[in-house]
């Protein structure tokens, strides 16, 4: 079996080659029950992370685990990116921090039995991502949420600020650091 | 949850923690040493990875977690068992030609890269999205924050995206980078490399890593390669020259395969209705 390619740190200039426009924009524009997920990444000095890159991966609402292609879709024409089709629903998203270490992303609720965005996070200084998952409105018994000491457990459910918009901050050390995931081999 | 802090803050970040001196390459060369005879697990080190905490790339300092990582991977209906798929709407033609995106040729030494892109049961990873990204041939990337005196080149950008082909192949026309200074420490130089973004079958696979070349004198200074602590591992992110692979009178040709670590998808259920 073939031992594993090492990771590196994504570094600080993949801004002109990693984001692209609309990597937020997972929900179609005319969708009204679009929601919007936010928040902070924050340093193990409690500083804001500006130079974050963060990708969001989740199941369809209706529960399925099918992504479609076309998150990066492009312009033959002019090579440029045409944005996504509002009809499909490829699930993933990827946007960079900005200099005030806030991202977003514009997506539909995910599933009553997959309740969560799984969010993994780059970053210059980081040489190995780190994933997270940033729950919504979890179920009394999720077994991942059980698996995790209860006091750390905040830390990866989001907080309800309105109907449509949930804030999950990420800190990737020190006081309240974020619960980060290992799925192994 | 206590309520969350608004999302501008109101004072200023404190500074970054500043060393006494800028350290020298004598002090991060002796900081590695430490950390490769240090590196007390022999069996997680051949797996490869970087720890994330490796202080000689001072950056990391602040950016890692001290907590051990929660164990999920029991879990087959997790979504990371799953991954975002691309297609033929998510790449244009040019993409894969680094050297062909504008009106003139690159300055730089041509090259082609390929390999297969497999996962850890050596199964070929197809039609997944490769991306890559890299300086140009005098080691300036084209992003405003790389100030370093050396030229921008007008016909290069140094973004290429390409899907593996049915037997997981990727391939990339494209300039030899150049080595580059950055600020770790004092005269601190980065060997060529190009940066690569993979993804498998289920996201819980998602590899960000970079390729360099053989034989590049700024191997042993370097902390980013040494965060590697591995030998054979670290030897897994060199390219090999392929003189088989070069093209006569146009490309010099490089071979890099790449292995995805982490569980690849969970067959779909056939009984599921999509």
């Amino acid at each position: 079996m073939p031992l594993p390619t090492p990771s590196q740190t994504v570094g600080p200039f993949y801004g002109y080659a990693l984001p692209f426009p609309g990597g937020g924009e997972i929900a179609g524009a005319h969708r009204p029950d679009a929601i919007t997920l936010h928040g902070l990444v924050y340093d193990g000095a409690g500083r804001p992370v500006p130079d974050a890159l963060l990708e969001t991966w989740q199941a369809h609402p209706d529960g399925s685990l099918t992504g479609r292609p076309g998150s990066l879709r492009r312009d033959p024409v002019t090579g440029g990116f045409a944005g996504r089709g509002t009809t499909d629903f490829t699930g993933f998203a990827r946007v960079a921090t900005d200099a005030a270490g806030h991202w977003e992303v514009r997506t539909l609720p995910p599933p009553p039995q997959r309740p969560y965005l799984s969010i993994c996070v780059f970053a210059r200084g980081l040489l190995h991502h780190l994933f997270t998952r940033a729950y919504l409105d979890p179920a009394p018994h999720d077994p991942l949420l059980a698996a995790v000491p209860a006091p750390r457990r905040p830390t990866l459910l989001t907080t309800r600020e309105d109907d449509h918009t949930y804030r999950f901050d990420i800190r990737l050390q020190g006081e309240g650091e974020t619960v980060f995931l290992d799925f192994g081999a | 949850m206590t309520a969350a802090p608004p999302v501008r803050p109101a004072s200023p970040a404190p500074a970054d923690p500043v060393e006494p001196e800028e350290p020298t390459q004598a002090r991060i060369s002796a900081e590695i040493a430490a950390a490769h005879r240090a590196a007390a697990d022999p069996e997680e080190a051949a797996a490869g990875h970087p720890p994330r905490a490796f202080a000689p790339y001072r950056s990391s300092a602040l950016r890692h977690p001290r907590q051990p990582l929660v164990a999920a991977g029991g879990d087959p209906e997790a979504v990371e068992r799953g991954g975002p798929v691309f297609g033929v709407t998510d790449v244009t033609d040019l993409d894969a030609d680094l050297t062909a995106q504008h009106l003139g040729e690159p300055i730089g030494e041509r090259i082609t890269v390929t390999g297969q892109v497999l996962d850890r049961a050596g199964r070929p990873v197809t039609g997944q999205l490769v991306e890559i990204w890299q300086a140009n041939a005098a080691g300036r990337y084209a992003h405003r924050r790389d100030r370093h005196p050396a030229p921008l080149d007008p016909h290069f950008t140094g973004v290429g995206r390409c899907l593996t082909d049915a037997e997981g192949r990727y391939r990339f026309t494209t300039v030899r980078p150049g080595a580059y200074p950055w600020r770790n420490h004092t005269n601190a130089w980065r060997p060529a490399h190009i940066h690569f973004s993979l993804f498998g079958t289920a996201f819980a696979q998602r590899l960000v890593t970079q390729m360099y070349f053989p034989g590049d004198p700024l191997f042993p200074y370097d902390p980013i390669l040494q965060s590697v602590t591995d030998p054979a591992a670290r030897s897994r992110l060199v390219a090999a020259y392929d003189h088989d692979l070069s093209t006569p009178e146009w490309a010099l040709g490089y071979r890099w395969d790449i292995v995805l670590d982490g569980p690849a998808a969970t067959p779909p259920d056939p009984e599921d209705p999509r």
